[in-house]
């Protein structure tokens, strides 16, 4: 199956105002698509209706596989450390992946077992990555992924991504203006 | 159906519960202070407090539930846990259930464990502490429950103590009636089936109630 996410006519709408209808979305393997627009055009609640979280006010939305989500709130409990963190969800998904490994890659060695309430911004964004490891799972998810992670934060997470699109996945990402990606489709709200 | 997410969703619940509300000295406080206060407030007659007592514990157990359940859920919405829960394939029931009952061993199971001491000091009848002990173990989870239900209605609205309090009680009060008439029955009258009735009623209709409303919190 090539066609992972596929939306028709989708509608949102915060209170009275409309943030976005008549919107067709389709993503396949392989595929890239970044999410553009200013602040409050509704990229969030596009993503968030596309993980499940939220109702399409219209519209039809299918997903053909399993997503992973990033959203702005990392899903860290305050004394939870970022092995825990991993651990955590690596158990509840039935993953055995190395867990070490993942925090090596994801440059958190020296904090991991700091818990999360101490973490900076960028290392808890780091955690929050690191899920996107523990199992592999076709859809990504992503909102702005980049909020907080320095240079090599940015590299690391683009080398990531690019790693997991070539291996037959896709993601949607929605984006800041300023930040640069190579991108399949570009979308703006 | 898959059990990892639940077992691994109660013990993540378990350790928070016990990290963020000061584990077990929340609840004993909370009782520690009823015993303490409760000769002042009635009086030091020693009859009066071996009868007033089980039920006056009684009543703190309820109370107690309404005091450590407002951050259950609102703290899953705002650091974003209820998000990645809600997205495992429908289990959001479940595991809203399993975060209650770690809540429940947290905060409420001590007053269970602590009945025979208290007891002792309000000099209550060994036969009548077994049945406090056993009413609330029973009754203590449906209080949680409906107040978990509550919790979850008002997850996303600031200072939700009083809205918690408001939604749940009315739901409380066929638990808090039985739960009272089991007590001065002493095993004699059929209340305490009515009680576990009551519990296994909270337990079928709750789950699905807090689900729905987390969902909703979330969207």
């Amino acid at each position: 199956m090539k066609i992972l996410v596929e939306a028709t006519k989708l509608a949102s709408m915060r209170g009275e105002q409309i943030l976005f209808m008549n919107l067709d979305i389709s993503l396949e393997r392989g595929e890239i698509v970044l999410l553009r627009g200013r602040n409050g055009s509704g990229k969030t609640t596009l993503l968030r209706q596309l993980a499940g979280l939220s109702q399409p006010q219209a519209g039809r939305l299918q997903r053909y596989g399993s997503q992973h989500w990033i959203g702005h709130n990392h899903g860290l409990k305050t004394h939870e450390t970022p092995r825990l963190h991993l651990r955590h969800w690596a158990n509840v998904w039935g993953s055995a992946c190395d867990i070490e490994q993942i925090l090596a890659r994801l440059n958190l060695k020296r904090p991991a077992d700091v818990p999360s309430r101490l973490l900076s911004a960028g290392q808890k964004r780091r955690t929050a990555i690191g899920r996107l490891l523990l199992e592999d799972r076709p859809i990504w998810l992503l909102d702005e992924p980049f909020n907080a992670l320095d240079t090599q934060g940015h590299d690391m997470l683009r080398d990531l991504i690019e790693a997991h699109v070539s291996a037959g996945g896709a993601v949607i990402a929605a984006l800041h203006g300023e930040i640069a990606m190579s991108a399949t489709r570009e979308i703006s709200l | 159906m898959k059990s990892a997410p639940i077992h691994y969703a109660f013990r993540q619940a378990l350790v928070e519960a016990w990290a963020g509300g000061a584990g077990l000295l929340l609840p004993v406080g909370f009782f520690g202070g009823t015993v303490v206060l409760v000769p002042f407030s009635l009086g030091d007659s020693s009859a009066l407090l071996a009868t007033a007592g089980p039920g006056v514990l009684w009543l703190a157990l309820a109370l107690a539930s309404l005091v450590t359940l407002e951050r259950v859920f609102q703290a899953d919405l705002q650091d974003g846990a209820l998000d990645l829960w809600i997205q495992e394939d429908n289990l959001i029931s479940l595991i809203a259930a399993v975060k209650i009952l770690a809540h429940f061993i947290v905060s409420g199971l001590p007053l269970v464990l602590l009945t025979p001491l208290i007891g002792l000091m309000f000099q209550i009848p060994a036969e009548a502490t077994v049945t406090a002990m056993a009413v609330y173990g029973f009754g203590g989870v449906s209080f949680f429950l409906w107040g978990g239900v509550a919790a979850a209605l008002s997850a996303s609205i600031a200072r939700a103590g009083l809205l918690i309090a408001v939604i749940a009680l009315p739901f409380y009060l066929p638990t808090m009636i039985f739960g009272s008439l089991a007590i001065l029955e002493d095993g004699a009258g059929t209340s305490d089936l009515f009680l576990l009735a009551s519990t296994l009623f909270a337990l079928g209709v709750a789950p699905p109630f807090m689900g729905a409303a987390l969902r909703l919190a979330a969207d």
